[in-house]
């Protein structure tokens, strides 16, 4: 178990270093001067030169890698140029709205697909099970930001209980908070509830066709015992799998349904970051997406293991 | 790639299969649907949409036009025949680039194994650690927005997704007997990945083209709905929906024909992919 759990941590820190490589490289090689956007085109070149080695930016390429990683190893992550507050306040201040946001519609895809997926499993082959697997087929082909749209217009324009967009702040209260979240949430939760509900489906199809389920059944075990306790646990591993995968879907859907919505969250500052060529705060926030990605998979591997005890020597 | 294998009775059988399949049959039909309609927009729209007719503008669904006209007066229906001209040549040739340097990835990973597997599937790992949408627009954003980016980032992550199936593939057919013959008559494992490896694994990386063709389609929505896909006057149906927005409260019908456009193509290949995953994956057949 220690040994799967080193190589897998050492897989996860490769991956960071490389992709912050990625990360640093692309955004060196970007047309522009971060200077000369900052000041205009009128600016004079002693001020340019000055801003410039304020930024760092006259320092070689390597000496200002190693400068950024080792500022984020301590917490700094530089900052923003366009906004002059560090780049780690305003992911703070913009991720305590993604972050419930993307909790949130985790928690509403589980919530949706887990059950449409055992119940499909368990009426395999009757109407119900075709309904709800048509209605997942059409899930999955529907945009988020246009089913974004369709909420937006039932709603808020025809029957006005939900904000059409913005956010209040969580100092506002929870509720009014809430209910800029709960659109937006849906919209995200949706096409990914539509996958999940297809993997549950499968996963528990093919659990249920195995030996030990017959012989659970044979004994007398009801139905219900049988599908909850033996198949769900055995099925749960693809379930894991999806959801592991799903989280970056979340993260990356955020920037365009923040965008749909208007919130100040992640992916909205990401979004106007790249347009105004604010590079340190897109570096910062995708090293932070990216990190959370291998996170996420590592825990997603981790309980894996110890789902199935049988992963742990295989890896 | 199978045909010259596969005996007639066997093609015929699949053939009648095909015809049994409601996913297979709903799904082609579609997509042929949606293709003929692409073609047709080159030769034949409507109304003519670089003509713009004001005093036509904002008109609700009607005879003349079935799914209205938007704000400077164009035919919504035909904008949205145009449209799918851009949808599909970007997710196709994404899928295109893809293919063409995952499958070598992947059959080269399979073939070689050892520390070049190991690397090549690291290196796919790495890929996948970035949310792919975040990445298209990162590439999209910093390159400039246009069509031929947004291709280029929705490609490169189909990279690894064929590497992976391509792999896992040639994996399971390297140590059937008919290759361990071929490697015993000395060919090379080169010959052996193009004569016996890619005709059998021809099937399923058919079957995750139209899987990734799906999801091109739905990236390019997303990438042309935050301005960074392709750009005015060229019509997309993300687009279009970016421009119904904020007339949600006098035209809600501009904001559901490009919609159902996406969603009518996207469910059409998605049944496509899996009629053809039940046709020609017997080991998945079981199932459904």
């Amino acid at each position: 178990m220690s040994a799967f759990l080193a190589k897998r941590l050492l897989i996860g820190l490769v991956t960071l270093i490389v992709a912050s490589i990625v990360v640093f490289a692309v955004l060196e090689i970007v047309p522009g001067d971060p200077a000369l956007l900052m000041l205009g085109m009128n600016a004079t070149p002693e001020a340019l030169e000055a801003l410039r080695s304020q930024m760092g930016l006259d320092q070689s390429i390597p000496v200002r890698y190693f400068n950024w990683i080792g500022g984020m190893l301590m917490g700094d992550f530089g900052r923003s140029w366009t906004y002059s507050s560090p780049v780690l306040d305003l992911i703070i201040e913009r991720g305590i709205v993604s972050l419930p946001l993307a909790i949130l519609s985790l928690f509403l895809s589980t919530a949706i697909a887990i059950p449409v997926g055992i119940f499909a499993a368990s009426r395999r082959g009757t109407i119900a099970d075709s309904a709800s697997m048509g209605a997942a087929q059409i899930g999955v082909a529907i945009p988020n930001f246009w089913f974004a749209l369709l909420l937006v217009y039932l709603f808020a324009v025809w029957l006005r209980v939900l904000p059409a967009g913005g956010f209040p702040g969580w100092g506002a209260g929870i509720w009014p908070a809430l209910k800029a979240l709960i659109m937006p949430s849906l919209a995200l939760a949706l096409p990914q509830a539509a996958i999940l509900a297809r993997v549950t489906r499968s996963a528990m199809l093919e659990v249920l066709g195995e030996d030990y389920i017959r012989t659970a059944r044979a004994k007398g075990m009801s139905r219900r015992t049988v599908l909850w306790r033996h198949a769900l646990r055995n099925a749960m591993i693809p379930v894991l799998t999806i959801l592991g995968l799903q989280f970056a879907f979340l993260l990356a859907g955020t920037i365009i349904i923040e965008n749909v919505f208007y919130l100040p969250g992640l992916g909205r500052l990401v979004f106007q970051a790249i347009t105004q060529r604010d590079l340190i705060v897109v570096e910062g926030v995708v090293m932070l997406l990216v990190a959370s990605v291998v996170v996420v998979n590592l825990v997603v591997d981790i309980l894996y293991a110890a789902v199935d005890p049988r992963l742990r020597v295989k890896a | 790639m199978s045909a010259h294998q596969a005996a007639p009775s066997r093609s015929f059988g699949l053939l009648l299969h095909a015809f049994g399949n409601r996913s297979f049959l709903i799904g082609s039909a579609i997509t042929v649907l949606i293709a003929l309609v692409a073609l047709v927009s080159f030769f034949w729209t409507p109304y003519d949409i670089t003509h713009l007719v004001v005093a036509n503008k904002m008109k609700p669904p009607s005879w003349a036009h079935p799914f209205g006209t938007d704000h400077f007066g164009r035919d919504i229906l035909s904008m949205i025949m145009i449209g799918s001209r851009n949808s599909i040549a970007v997710a196709l040739v994404a899928v295109g680039i893809g293919m063409g340097i995952g499958i070598p990835i992947g059959c080269w990973a399979a073939a070689r194994g050892g520390w070049v597997d190991e690397t090549l599937m690291r290196m796919n790992d790495i890929v996948f650690a970035f949310p792919a949408l975040l990445s298209a627009v990162m590439i999209t954003a910093i390159f400039g927005p246009g069509a031929i980016n947004a291709i280029i980032a929705i490609g490169i992550f189909n990279v690894p997704v064929f590497a992976r199936v391509a792999r896992a593939g040639a994996m399971s057919i390297w140590p059937r007997e008919y290759v361990l013959a071929a490697r015993a008559s000395g060919k090379g494992r080169a010959q052996i990945t193009i004569e016996h490896i890619l005709p059998n694994i021809a099937a399923i990386l058919l079957i995750q083209g139209t899987i990734q063709f799906a999801l091109g389609i739905l990236a390019e929505s997303g990438l042309s709905y935050v301005g960074l896909g392709a750009q005015p006057p060229m019509p997309s149906w993300g687009r279009m929906l970016f421009d119904s927005q904020t007339r949600m409260m006098i035209a809600p019908y501009q904001a559901l024909f490009p919609g159902f456009a996406i969603v009518v193509t996207v469910l059409g290949l998605n049944l496509l992919g899996d009629g053809l995953r039940d046709l020609l994956d017997p080991k998945l057949r079981r199932e459904r």
